[in-house]
């Protein structure tokens, strides 16, 4: 193994690198085989992708056409040579990069093979990824808040259903904006009790996020059952509808993916573009990361770091608790008991996937969307067990936590409680 | 208020009592393998359970619109009408939990589970890792035993024990799997089994659709039945037309929570799990293998986890279909807080929680509380066990020292 390593003065490579970069190769021959024998023997006839929605003011009959076969013939082959590199020299600093394109490649594939001589809208599966994404999303960007200044929030899920219910009944009882603003207070109030209970009594982060989720599933389902039951009235809530953004909504294939979309999804944009501002532009971004990474050493330069954790845990609580609204004030407008359904937990994935960055975690989270819309969309298409495509999330999120796609560094005081001296 | 943590009357307390008594406490302590004194082992524990009921009936009073407007017209009415909705719902939920021999039954059905799980979550907290995937570690235990359970047709005596083992093995490979991703990559375990959970989850919802584990003549997906050879035989089954559902499970249980007592605290590997758990890094440097450990720890309590998925299949549904694993996993955290991490504690934990279950079922049919206020209440309970301040500002009694810190963040 060194022998290899040694032959190649030019490029050093420690011996953990070497074995990822076979382990890769590896995986890419593997899937290069599958790809062959799987998606190009089993594809007949060419796919046929929409590319934009009927209604649409420009092209809207846009559409791409590919040999299913063709498709599958041409990806097996770039990750037969995307592996061969791989096992021979390594792609050093590609590496990721490569990854990715080679994960994309894959999953064209594989929609070539499922719309084999059919009809699918790409249009229409990359709304159903970004509407899936949002509350993900913003649960990822709670996660950040909090995880920054170094307080673990296990809680998103319950802070996203408290959202969903409270959304429900306010906005029923009210109307769907009292609704939102007592859906984001809801997640603020939880946020609360974690950081009470977590800063000033140091109880065990992880232990207090699992309270809080079964507190908050036992609650919603207790009150839907005595409040929402005997009066439906309060549970059918006005639910917020797509708004396209004048000019960019026009523009063919991505306007109306990303500027058609309800409050929820711009919302997220604007939040991500403050946070992603606000934590590496400035004052309080520095101090928050100050006090997540060290933070004795921000208290000896006079930050208040109980008070910055406050801060950000509550904020983080809003960003979650306004994002358990779109469950019911985003799409159906009606609550069903834990119809959060474990999203808070991908959030966190998310944010673990997008290495705590709002960007990243954003990003993880469509990533997540959107192999929740495939399934559903793909269901439609050809009879595969879907729970496997359900499955792979989750496997990403092993993958990465293990360190096997480079390595997650979470802030250094992540879940540590501190005491001022 | 950070300073009540360092309150000098708890803080000083091992040193500070008169001697007999603190020998005494000590004794106990060394006995129970507590290693905390009695308040914090037994009155934090039934305070926590009070105040969560009392809790638990405001919220009962609080959603009830009737009485909420009553209290504008007649206050004294109103509270009285609260009272018997309060009241009628913990006298329903008490009756269903010891009120009858088939109540004690259910009570010790529910729990049978809940102390094998309790358990496997109370040895990754000894070693100092949090192991929440139970639930998905239930479930491939469940599953393994299903297919011994109607894929071979032998004698009781060799089936069902042969079940159970496959339970016994998938948890521990399930559960090994966060243990050995820890060791070798550091991945946190709490992500790991979150992760974990889910995958089993899907690969259960998955299995239930293959014409080898489903019924193959029904549309929906369910299990094929165990064969009777592999069922756990109930208590009085030998009674004809025996009702009663308690099974052998509840004796593998104990049995289990005896095992887990001599393996903690009598057995050496024991003693690693625990230094593990105090301080990984002492530990390594005593000589033990930290990251071997951390695979064990998690095989045990995955093994643990999946005795409770196969106790529930042979022993309760004796099939599998959605939904059967209930909240069982997460539950147990509860019940490892609750018992304090000990066997002993986690035996009378899961007795609690069992008769919270069945009773909360009575509760439920006869009156108009629906059962989800039970999770309220545990919610609660674990609040009041892990932060036991809380406790000491309610009741202005001492409580010791809390659980402030069991697990270590994603970093470390």
């Amino acid at each position: 193994m060194t022998a290899a390593a040694e032959a190649q003065p030019a490029v050093v490579r420690t011996p953990k690198e070497i074995r990822r970069a076979r382990i890769l190769g590896v995986v890419y021959l593997l899937l290069a085989l599958f790809v062959l024998f799987v998606f190009a023997r089993g594809a007949e006839g060419d796919a046929t992708f929409g590319l934009a929605r009927p209604t649409d003011r420009f092209l809207n009959d846009l559409q791409l056409t590919l040999p299913a076969a063709g498709v599958a013939y041409a990806v097996a082959i770039l990750l037969a040579f995307a592996g061969t590199v791989q096992l021979i020299r390594g792609l050093g600093k590609w590496t990721n990069a490569v990854l990715a394109v080679m994960l994309i490649f894959l999953v064209f594939a594989f929609l070539a093979w499922a719309a084999a001589g059919k009809q699918f809208s790409l249009v229409g599966m990359f709304r159903t990824s970004i509407s899936l994404g949002v509350p993900i999303a913003l649960g990822a960007l709670s996660g950040v808040l909090c995880e920054r200044v170094a307080v673990i929030n296990i809680a998103i899920e319950g802070m996203l259903l408290a959202g969903a219910f409270t959304g429900a009944l306010v906005g029923s009882a009210v109307n769907s904006w009292i609704g939102l603003v007592a859906a984001t207070a809801s997640g603020v109030i939880l946020a609360w009790v974690l950081a009470v209970l977590a800063i000033r009594y140091r109880v065990d982060q992880i232990i207090v996020g699992v309270v809080i989720n079964i507190f908050v599933a036992g609650l919603t389902a207790f009150l839907a059952t005595r409040i929402m039951e005997p009066n439906p009235g309060l549970n059918s809530a006005a639910v917020f509808g797509p708004i396209g953004v004048p000019l960019l909504k026009d523009i063919p294939f991505v306007g109306p993916i990303l500027f058609d979309q309800n409050l929820f999804v711009y919302a997220m944009y604007v939040i991500t573009a403050a946070l992603t501002f606000g934590l590496f532009r400035t004052r309080w971004g520095l101090r928050s990361r100050a006090v997540g990474e060290h933070p004795k050493a921000a208290d000896t330069l006079g930050v208040n770091v109980y008070r910055m954790r406050y801060l950000n845990v509550m904020m983080g609580g809003a960003v979650a608790g306004f994002g358990g609204a779109f469950f019911t004030l985003g799409s159906v407008g009606r609550f069903d008991d834990n119809m959060s359904a474990g999203r808070g937990f991908i959030g966190l994935a998310a944010m673990i996937f997008g290495r705590w960055h709002p960007v990243g975690a954003v990003a993880g989270a469509m990533v997540f969307g959107f192999a929740d819309a495939v399934r559903i969309r793909i269901a439609l298409l050809r009879p595969i067990p879907s729970e496997f495509l359900a499955m792979a999330p989750y496997l990403a999120t092993i993958i990465v936590v293990a360190g096997l796609v480079g390595r997650a560094r979470p802030p250094a005081a992540d879940g540590q409680p501190y005491i001022k001296e | 208020m950070s300073d009540r943590i360092e309150d000098p009357q708890v803080a000083g307390e091992p040193e500070g009592g008169e001697p007999e008594e603190s020998r005494g406490r000590k004794l106990w302590a060394d006995i129970a393998g507590f290693g905390v004194d009695w308040r914090a082992a037994v009155l934090v524990p039934v305070l926590a359970v009070f105040t969560a009921l009392v809790v638990g009936g405001l919220i009962m009073v609080l959603s009830d619109v009737d009485i909420l407007k009553k209290f504008g017209s007649s206050p004294l009415g109103a509270l009285a009408d609260a009272w018997t909705l309060v009241s009628d719902a913990y006298i329903a939920l008490a009756k269903g939990a010891f009120g009858s021999g088939e109540a004690i039954s259910e009570t010790l059905v529910a729990a049978t589970p809940l102390i094998l799980a309790g358990l496997s979550v109370a040895i990754g907290f000894r070693a100092g890792l949090f192991n929440i995937g139970g639930q998905g570690q239930l479930i491939v235990g469940a599953m393994a035993s299903l297919i011994v359970g109607f894929q071979f047709s032998l004698p009781s005596i060799i089936h069902i024990p042969l079940a159970l083992i496959a339970g016994i093995l998938a948890g521990a490979l399930w559960g090994g799997i966060a243990g050995l991703l820890k060791a070798r990559t550091g991945a946190h375990e709490v992500i790991t089994t979150i992760m974990l959970n889910f995958i089993a989850l899907f690969l259960m919802r998955w299995a239930l659709k293959t014409d080898f584990v489903r019924v193959v003549d029904r549309m929906d997906p369910i299990s094929k039945p165990i064969e009777v050879s592999a069922q756990l035989p109930r208590f009085f089954g030998f009674v004809d037309g025996n009702t009663l559902r308690i099974h052998l499970g509840f004796l593998v249980a104990l049995g289990a929570a005896w095992f887990s007592y001599w393996l903690l605290f009598k057995s050496t590997v024991g003693f690693e799990f625990r230094a593990t758990g105090f301080n990984p890094h002492a530990a390594e440097y005593a000589g033990m293998k930290v990251s071997r450990l951390f695979i064990l720890v998690m095989a045990v309590a995955g093994a643990m986890a999946g005795l409770a998925g196969a106790g529930q299949i042979l022993g309760v549904h004796r099939q599998v279909v959605d939904g059967f694993q209930g909240s069982i996993g997460f539950d147990a955290i509860a019940l490892a807080l609750l018992g304090r991490s000990h066997p002993a504690g986690v035996v009378l934990a899961s007795i609690l929680f069992g008769a919270l279950v069945a009773g909360g079922r009575i509760m439920q049919a006869r009156t108009p509380i629906p059962i989800d206020l039970i999770l309220v209440v545990q919610a609660l309970v674990i609040v009041f066990i892990a932060a036991p301040a809380l406790i000491r500002a309610i009741y202005r009694v001492r409580t010791g020292e809390g659980t402030a810190q069991l697990t270590r963040g994603w970093g470390s």
